[in-house]
Parts: structure tokens; C-alpha cells; sequence
């Protein structure tokens, strides 16, 4: 029974409680409450007023009136909930039923597997604020994002039917070939960090300042202003095809409504739809993460003291712990913010459109991209 | 007959249209900066406000029964309401005025008259019929119930609703 004491209990017992606490205590409630922000925003940005009514149904617990929170609404997210878990959990005849049960998972799984890698605080309680941290951090996300694409078509194929059908092989194409341009535009970063690992990557910033803000660690050389040119085309590179990667629009061919009444998800229902919309989601909130990560300096901002892993366990390093998770969060609810924007300022892309845009466009711009960073790299010291 | 639609020439700024994403991100901008500081005009909050004090003189809302200047019900239960009423809401049960009125063998009156909302289409049909001018469409709209019961109308809460129209009204007049 050697073996017992090998394992490191700790280590485990460490990354479980981390996991939980970033998916049910952060990322879970982000969800839902972007879907809220997203009808609200919509509404406000078509000069409607959005759901403004559902407070927390205290009557039922006896109260005289029902909790209404100061914007009212508040308890949309909730209501939504109860309503997927009650409705009829509906599988139509004529669907592959193994593969029709597997494609909700297939599609929320990945998205909440690549918060793995990502350092979403420095340290709290002698722990650093990252689940796993790999070396491989980035590769890691790009594939486990990648694998993303296999809960849509899944779907699309198992519902036999011809809208999801269409709307899974545009998900193909479309994921396939905006993979590309977002991994290309992600080299020139790491080019410029020299590492792979996403807290190494938060580091480099702290040092150097972020990537698409230099002048945060208060100089600017030249360096760092001619590579200010490759990292902002990158950054754009990365948001567009992290766009196309999410479905978000103007890139939500799979589901587009108008044309293919809901795309790879027409045949679903109850949670299983919600398990879609949970995915999509997180995908989104994963996409905007890596963003953060690479491009905004992490859980970093300036002018603030950084946390040890010696001073995490006293009350001022915890304070600063926390203050750095929000940190994080806040700027990824920033970019959710702005992913709402453009989704209510765009019109959808023509399907050729989109494929022209990423293949003659963005790919070749990512390509370039890292010729000149490479160039600027080894010319300017 | 097919013909070519001229395409706009483009300027470089447009073609790489990311400054008109720009344009656009703030023009919703400002939609949502006016929404916010509420300057923006938007619906009604229906339950705690309400139109009534505009609802014009024709509105057509529940009807109800109506009586005179004496009160007196108008009623003299014809049934014409009764038969012309398209969704047949209303049921009217004529019977006798009592016999110590002073009208007792002159007029008939409803023993019961009852008018199913769930049913009526507030078509006006019995208003422009009514011979003695008895049933009027008021301005209730909001008419709600847990049941199909709670629904039907009878003819105290159609009295209740209709209250008095007294002397003579002029439906017809064009000039009212």
C-alpha cells in the first residue's frame, strides 16, 4: 500500500476545490447572468426596456411582496433555470439517440475544460490561483477549443433532419478555418513572451507591461513601440477569430435563426438545449479569458502590490487575492460586454463571405503578423 | 428582365471595414448611453401606468346594462342582443316586472342576464341593436378570472359596471 502515500493528496484535494470554486462559484453564475445582460443589453441598445420584471418569488416563502433588486430582473437567470429543468426532456423519433445525447455534453464539456489552464488570480491560501499549471497552457487551450467544434456537428448529424444538418457542416467549416488564423495570430505573443505557459505569460506583462497596453509598467522603448504594431493586428486577429470560434455573431452561421430556424440545436429541448446555451457561453467566457490573459495583462493591474505565495495566508495577502481574482473577472465581463456590443451592431455574414474573410484575409495577416514581430524580435534589442 | 445594379465604389477605409464597425459600435452606443440616462422614450409600464384617461369616447370595452334617471332597468329582455350576438355570449331568462309595479303589465324585464367574456369579442353588435338603449359598451378592459365561472358576467355586476345613462340617448346621432 506504498502507493497511497505517493499520491499527492494535497495537490488533489487543492485542484478540486479550485475547480469548484471557479466553475459554480464564478463561472456558472457569469453565465447565466451574461445571458441576462445579454437580453438587457439588446434591449437597451434597440431602445427597449428588456426583462425588467422577474424579482426572487419571496411571496412563495411567506414574504408580503416579492424581492425586487434596484434594476429589477435580477431573477430572470433563475427563472430560466427552473424552466429548463421542468419542461418536457423531448428526443424526437427519428434522431441517432447515442449521438444526440452525447452532443449537449460534447458542447459544454471543452468549453469549461480550457478555464483549466487559465490563471485567473495570482495566490490565495499558499495556492496559486490556476488549476493546472502547465506548461503547455496555450497548446492546451487551442486543442481542447478545437474539440469544441465536435459537440455542433454531432449535433447537427445525430438530429437527422436537414437545418441542424446544414447547420453543423457550417459549423465545420467555419471552426476549422478560423482555427487557423487564431493560432497563428496567438505566435507572434508567444514569440515575444518565450513561453508557453499562461502564468509565465502573466508574468512577462507584469514585467514588461501588457502586451496591448506597454506603457503599463510606466516606460516605453522603442522596442516595445514598434511591437506595439504586430501585437494590436494580433489582438484583432484573435478577437475576430475568437468571435468566429464562439458563434458569436457576426459569424453565427451554425444557428443563424432567420435562415436555419435555430441551426444544430432545432431538434433539442429542455436542459439538453440549455446545455448548448450553457456551452456557448462558456466558450465565450474561455475565449474572453485567453484574451485576458495574453493580451491584458491576466489578473494584473498597475500601481497595485502583488501578492507572494509566503504573504497569501495573512489577511492583507488574502484581500489582495481576492482583488486580483476580481480584477481578472472584471476585465473578462468587460470583453463579454463588448462581445454583446458588436452581436447587436452587426449583421450576419454571407457564408462566402465569411469563408473569404478567413481564408484570403485573416490567415494571411495572422502569417504575416509573425514575419514582422520576428523581424522587429531580432533587429531591435 | 434582368439588369445590373451598379456597385458603389468603395473607399479604402471602407474596404477594410473596420472603421465602419467602429461607426456602427457607436452609433448602438448611443442608443444605450440615452437608454441608460433615460432619455430615451420607451412603452408604457403597463400595470402601474395606465391609459385610461385617454381612452376615447367610442371605446368599445365590456358591455354592461345600464339604467335610467328613475332607476329603472332598461332592459325590456327583447333578446335581440341575444340573437345577434356573433359568439353568442349572451344569455338572457326574460320574466315579469312584479306585479305591484306601476309597469307591471306594460314592460318585461330580465330575471337573469348573463354576458360570458370569455366569449364576447366586444363587437358592439348588441349596443347598435338594443331597441330601449340598455346595454352600452363601457371602458373596462382588464376583465380577468381564475375560471371559466369568474368569466361570465351576470346581471348585478353588468348593472354594477354599467351604471346609470339617464334621459334619452342619441346612439345614431352624427352630430353627437
Amino acid at each position: 500500500m506504498d502507493f497511497i502515500n505517493d499520491i499527492p493528496w494535497l495537490l488533489i484535494a487543492a485542484s478540486v476545490a479550485k475547480t469548484l470554486f471557479l466553475i459554480f462559484l464564478i463561472v456558472l453564475p457569469i453565465v447565466s447572468y451574461t445571458v441576462y445582460a445579454e437580453r438587457r443589453v439588446s434591449a437597451l441598445i434597440q431602445d427597449r426596456l428588456g426583462p425588467n420584471r422577474t424579482g426572487f418569488p419571496t411571496s412563495l416563502l411567506g414574504f408580503h411582496k416579492d424581492l425586487q433588486l434596484f434594476l429589477g430582473g435580477l431573477g430572470q437567470p433563475v427563472a430560466d433555470a427552473v424552466k429548463f429543468l421542468l419542461k418536457e426532456e423531448f428526443t424526437p423519433g427519428h434522431v441517432n439517440k447515442f449521438y444526440f445525447w452525447l452532443a449537449p455534453v460534447l458542447a459544454m464539456v471543452p468549453a469549461l475544460s480550457t478555464l483549466a489552464v487559465l490563471p485567473f488570480g495570482n495566490y490565495m491560501f499558499g495556492q496559486k490561483m490556476v488549476v493546472a499549471d502547465v506548461n503547455v497552457g496555450i497548446l492546451y487551450v487551442f486543442a481542447i477549443a478545437s474539440i469544441g467544434v465536435y459537440g455542433i456537428v454531432l449535433a447537427g448529424w445525430s438530429s437527422n433532419s436537414k437545418y441542424p444538418f446544414l447547420g453543423g457542416i457550417r459549423a465545420t467549416s467555419q471552426m476549422i478555418s478560423y482555427e487557423l488564423s487564431l493560432g497563428l495570430s496567438a505566435v507572434p505573443v508567444l514569440m515575444i513572451i518565450g513561453n508557453l505557459n499562461l502564468s509565465d505569460a502573466i508574468q512577462y506583462q507584469i514585467d514588461n507591461g501588457w502586451l496591448l497596453l506597454p506603457f503599463t509598467d510606466g516606460k516605453l522603448t522603442l522596442r516595445e513601440l514598434l511591437l506595439w504594431i504586430p501585437v494590436g493586428i494580433s489582438f484583432i486577429v484573435f478577437t475576430i477569430s475568437m468571435f468566429a470560434e464562439t458563434n458569436r455573431l457576426p459569424f453565427d452561421l451554425p444557428e443563424s435563426e432567420t435562415e436555419l430556424v435555430a441551426g444544430y440545436h432545432t431538434e433539442y429541448s429542455s436542459m439538453k438545449f440549455a446545455l448548448f446555451f450553457l456551452g456557448e457561453y462558456a466558450a465565450m467566457i474561455a475565449g474572453s479569458s485567453v484574451i485576458v490573459v495574453l493580451f491584458l495583462g491576466g489578473w494584473h493591474l498597475p500601481f497595485l502590490p502583488i501578492n507572494t505565495l509566503e504573504s497569501s495566508t495573512t489577511p492583507a495577502g488574502m484581500a489582495l487575492g481576492l482583488i486580483h481574482i476580481s480584477v481578472f473577472f472584471a476585465k473578462v465581463i468587460a470583453l463579454l460586454i463588448f462581445f454583446i456590443w458588436v452581436r447587436w451592431t452587426l449583421p450576419r455574414f454571407r457564408f462566402d463571405q465569411l469563408m473569404k474573410l478567413g481564408w484570403l484575409y485573416l490567415f494571411e495577416i495572422a502569417l504575416v503578423n509573425i514575419f514582422i514581430t520576428a523581424a522587429i524580435l531580432a533587429l531591435v534589442k | 428582365m434582368a439588369y445590373t445594379v451598379r456597385r458603389p465604389n468603395l473607399t479604402f477605409w471602407e474596404k477594410i471595414y473596420l472603421p465602419n464597425i467602429v461607426a456602427g459600435l457607436a452609433i448602438t452606443f448611443k442608443h444605450l448611453r440615452k437608454m441608460l440616462q433615460g432619455e430615451t422614450k420607451v412603452v408604457m409600464q403597463y400595470p402601474e401606468e395606465k391609459w385610461d384617461a385617454h381612452l376615447p369616447e367610442y371605446y368599445r370595452g365590456a358591455p354592461t346594462l345600464v339604467t335610467d334617471e328613475h332607476g329603472r332597468e332598461r332592459c325590456v329582455s327583447c333578446q335581440l342582443c341575444e340573437f345577434i350576438c356573433p359568439p353568442r355570449a349572451i344569455t338572457i331568462t326574460p320574466g315579469e316586472l312584479a306585479s305591484d309595479s306601476k309597469f307591471a303589465k306594460v314592460e318585461k324585464a330580465p330575471k337573469a342576464f348573463e354576458i360570458d367574456m370569455s366569449r364576447c369579442i366586444y363587437c358592439g353588435l348588441c349596443e347598435e341593436v338594443c331597441p330601449e338603449q340598455a346595454i352600452y359598451l363601457r371602458k373596462d378592459y382588464a376583465v380577468t378570472g381564475e375560471n371559466r365561472a369568474d368569466m361570465v358576467h351576470h346581471k348585478d355586476k353588468l348593472y354594477e359596471l354599467g351604471g346609470t345613462m339617464p334621459g334619452l340617448v342619441h346612439k345614431w346621432n352624427p352630430e353627437k
